[in-house]
């Protein structure tokens, strides 16, 4: 019998592995160790111990995410990246910064304000790092006007399952040699290999920020509001809605316009005049701007629709599951997140995702259980059809073969 | 490839898609023999023009049926040799897909097929007040097939991004004949890996397009388009690190040096301020009022580095006329030289000053001249490397600078391409920017999209990976473990 322990001990570091505890389960599937390696070398060398010792690796950042996607079907080695932090490079006249995976994104926004810049991704796991919220595809309300972290990401360092060290993409942001693996794995739930460190584009800071807003009594007022602020040319940078739930299908839409004083105070008073009468302007985000409205332990869901057709979604989600699903996110794009109780009897979860999966498939969209209590993801479809899930198999064959990484994590047990 | 199984070919291709989209005479096939990069040339064995997907479908299954290589080709514009026929193999070209398919400007966005000419698109919308905003220099007539090939960017790619950032989804024949979609059409995005993003920008290398899902644009309410005179580069170059460094996002910022001035000038009459050793031409876009405080702080910004004019358009013709030396910049050098080799490479921009002096360095120690036209938004250069092919050794001496030149490129953290593509051309020059395990890795994707390697074999990677070969540490792994893997896999 080898020791994995000692192997892994050799691997990061001294005092840098340990044997797992509880809270180290991943969608409640028991780990048996964690390591935390200090470096991309490292990384590499706990990859190559895992693999002559056939143990699936679990990379982990933050461990905000961890009951997101399907359980595991074996976690053997939790890869802690906390050590992989810091920015090992920031070229404000570059507007690039390349960081370590296990940068919490919140550091490295405040690494970047004295430069007057930022990354423009702003989450909702708080304390998530840049591998977590690169690997589950989180994306906040800038994504209108900024796309996702795969569009802001221009270079990536990894190590795949067999311990080989690659890169691609770059330091510049224009660049096309070479394919954009980097885009591959954002979103890939740590299945295809370990993001060790990112290099992202950077964008200035805006001068100046407001938050107009009014209530919505409907779905389709949200429709129409939405559609009417995208068509004129105020150009929000991110228009978000809140429907907690409490009030049947009314809530707050809120637009956030980003420039120049001059120019937020005039677009802003455009905003609020195409928004109606009991349109607000305001200097600071609602509360709930930003943030998710599931908890843990909720069955939490993430609906993606055109824009146009959200409210049809919204509508299925209402008359699947009743009145009182709380449901937030980016109208501006047709991605919401929606809350249902974790006691949701598995067979009801099914039923409320049918529908709102049929609603949704028709226009090309998608609905997706993010978490879920273990007993409850492990009974339902976490994530309806997936178009080109064959090709899928054959990437994840080609990078993993022996499905060490994170394996049944993903889309079709991947 | 053996005449009879290309007479197979052509017989069941006739069959299944009509007697007018499969060209055999070798004199038609010849038209194909290049595409932008007219150094590298073959001709292919047969040439096919597919009506729609099912056809490409069809096309792909009989090459792959026949085991012969393809290659697709869009408008032919591509300046790498990404579309370069293979001398035994098959050329797909898309122009006779030229439908949109549908225009959804509630959810922003338009369907169409591959080959739809990029500006095609803006026009069908720009009534509405949309437009698609990639928009390479070559708008008029390369094919949206040919930019998700490339990845391709343009003058506004600074602010707006490229290709990639503005098509969703797209339908996609594989290389195995099976047509899938990526992405979404008109949603944000859908579950699974992010195929699209990696098939966007792979030269062809993975299958082709069918169906590009893209994403419109409201055109915003004011532009400003603006050229500034300095009498050198580096003063241009100052001028957009300060625009840069005020935190203003230009909608594109572009600097000409005195040859490429002189050459627009003669080809094109641009009248830009005479006695300019270079000049920077920034457009700011968006909302009116930010429009015209961002116009005042760059005009200001300019003067402060040294500009002697500058010059505002006052409306859409004036605009134009400051775009057009820009964009004729490339065919113009041809007024200024017989021959030239057109560069495309990336810095980081804060290296600009310093990899100008270079470049000027190298071309006087080479004793020929090159031309600089440059995205200096995004430190995309575009050195014109100038030649006369009838003076024994300037041709092998314009090559020598022109790759030395991406050397520099990379040593200063740049890229080999910017926008035009590896193709052919640079595949050589790939491992000066990658390892063997970075490119090794790239085409694990290529082995898991196309495990034959008929899809446009030959360009992007300077040597093929055979697929199923099992590289470094994972060969440690003995052939009873694998097999009882690759058992698993199968019981999915």
């Amino acid at each position: 019998m080898v020791d994995v322990l000692a192997q892994l001990e050799a691997a990061c570091g001294g005092g840098h592995a340990r044997a797992a505890g509880p809270g180290d389960a991943v969608g409640g599937v028991p780990a048996r160790w964690v390591a935390a390696p200090g470096s991309t070398a490292q990384v590499a060398a706990v990859l190559r111990a895992a693999a002559e010792a056939g143990l699936a690796v679990v990379p982990r950042g933050a461990g905000t995410k961890t009951g997101w996607g399907a359980p595991p079907s074996t976690v053997d080695v939790v890869l802690e990246t906390g050590r992989l932090s810091g920015v090992a490079e920031h070229s404000p006249g570059d507007l690039v910064a390349t960081v370590g995976a296990g940068t919490p994104l919140r550091a490295l926004a405040a690494a970047l304000v004295p430069a007057g810049q930022r990354l423009s991704l702003e989450v909702g796991s708080a304390e998530a790092t840049v591998g977590g919220v690169l690997a589950t595809g989180e994306a906040g309300p800038l994504r209108l006007r900024h796309g996702a972290g795969r569009d802001l990401l221009i270079g990536a360092e990894l190590v795949r399952a067999d311990g080989v060290v690659a890169h691609s993409g770059g330091r510049v942001v224009k660049n096309v040699a070479g394919y954009d693996v980097g885009k591959l794995l954002c979103g890939s739930y740590g299945t295809l290999a370990v993001l060790t460190s990112a290099t992202f584009r950077l964008h200035p800071l805006p001068k100046a920020r407001a938050w107009v807003g009014r209530a919505v009594r409907s779905p389709q007022e949200l429709r129409e509001l939405v559609g009417g602020v995208l068509a004129a040319t105020v150009e929000p940078v991110a228009v978000e809605v809140d429907l907690p739930g409490d009030g049947g299908l009314s809530g707050t839409v809120v637009a956030l316009l980003e420039g120049t004083p001059g120019g937020v105070a005039k677009r802003a008073a455009a905003t609020q005049e195409l928004l109606g009468p009991d349109a607000w302007v305001a200097p600071e985000p609602p509360p709930w701007w930003g943030r998710y409205p599931f908890a843990a332990g909720d069955a939490a869901l993430k609906l993606v629709a055109q824009v146009d057709d959200l409210h049809a979604a919204l509508y299925a989600l209402r008359d699947a599951a009743g009145a009182g699903v709380p449901v937030r996110g980016s109208a501006g794009t047709g991605v919401v997140f929606a809350a249902l109780p974790g006691t949701t009897e598995p067979a009801r979860l099914s039923t409320i995702l049918d529908s709102v999966r049929s609603v949704l498939a028709a226009r090309g969209g998608s609905c997706v259980v993010l978490a879920a209590p273990p007993s409850l993801a492990g009974a339902v479809d976490l994530w309806g059809p997936v178009p080109g899930l064959s090709l899928m198999r054959r990437v994840k064959e080609q990078f993993d073969p022996d499905r060490r990484l994170s394996p049944g994590r993903f889309v079709g047990g991947i | 490839m053996p005449a009879g199984v290309v007479d197979d070919l052509a017989a069941r291709l006739r069959r299944e898609l009509g007697e007018a989209a499969v060209v055999t005479e070798e004199a038609a096939r010849r038209t194909y023999e290049c595409d932008g990069l007219a150094h590298y040339r073959a001709t292919p064995a047969l040439v096919v023009l597919p009506a729609d997907a099912a056809q490409v479908q069809a096309v792909v299954r009989a090459c792959g049926a026949a085991g012969v290589p393809w290659v697709a080709r869009g408008s032919g514009t591509g300046l790498s040799g990404g579309a370069l026929p293979v001398a035994d193999g098959v050329l797909v070209v898309t122009s006779r897909m030229r439908r949109i398919l549908e225009v959804d400007l509630a959810n922003a966005r338009a369907l169409v097929e591959p080959g739809v000419v990029n500006l095609a698109i803006s026009q069908a919308v720009s009534g509405a007040g949309w437009y698609y905003a990639p928009d390479p220099s070559s708008q008029l007539v390369c094919s949206i097939g040919g930019n998700v090939a490339e990845n391709s960017g343009g003058a506004h790619c600074v602010k707006y991004g490229f290709t990639v950032h503005h098509v969703t989804g797209l339908e996609v024949c594989t290389p195995d004949g099976e047509l899938v979609w990526l992405g979404s059409a008109k949603a944000a995005e859908a579950p699974g890996y992010d195929l699209a993003g990696v098939f966007i920008g792979s030269e062809g290398t993975l299958g082709i397009a069918t169906k590009v899902a893209v994403r419109l644009l409201r055109r915003p309410e004011a532009v400003s388009t603006m050229l500034a005179a300095f009498r050198t580069v580096a003063e241009a170059g100052a001028a957009t690190s300060a625009i840069i460094a005020a935190g203003l996002t230009p909608a594109a910022a572009e600097i000409m040096d005195a040859l490429a001035i002189q050459a627009a000038e003669r080809a094109v009459d641009c009248g830009y301020p005479p006695g300019a050793g270079a000049v920077l031409v920034v457009e700011v876009d968006g909302p009116a009022v930010e429009v015209a405080e961002e116009e005042a702080a760059v005009r200001a910004l300019c003067v402060e580095a040294g500009a002697f004019e500058v010059r505002v358009a006052a409306d859409a013709a004036e605009r134009q006329a400051i775009w057009t030396g820009r964009k004729s910049a490339f065919a113009a050098v041809g007024r200024i030289s017989p021959h030239y080799i057109v560069q495309d490479g990336v810095i980081p921009r804060t290296a600009l000053a310093e990899v100008l002096a270079e470049i000027d360095r190298m071309a006087a120690a080479a004793g020929i001249r090159v031309a600089n036209v440059f995205h200096a938004g995004d430190g995309n250069l575009h050195p014109l490397v100038l030649y006369d092919a009838t003076v024994p050794g300037e041709h092998e001496a314009a090559e020598q600078v022109s790759g030395a030149i991406l050397d520099l490129c990379v040593s200063t953290g740049g890229s080999i391409t910017g926008e035009h593509g590896v193709g052919v051309d640079k595949a050589a020059k790939m491992p000066r920017m990658f390892s063997a395990e970075d490119l090794d890795t790239m085409q694990l994707v290529r082995c898991a999209f196309d495990p034959g390697g008929l899809a446009n074999p030959g360009k992007v990677f300077p040597t093929p990976r055979l697929c199923g070969e099992v590289p470094g540490p994972r060969a440690a792994g003995d052939a009873a473990e694998r097999a009882a893997s690759a058992a698993g896999i199968a019981a999915w």
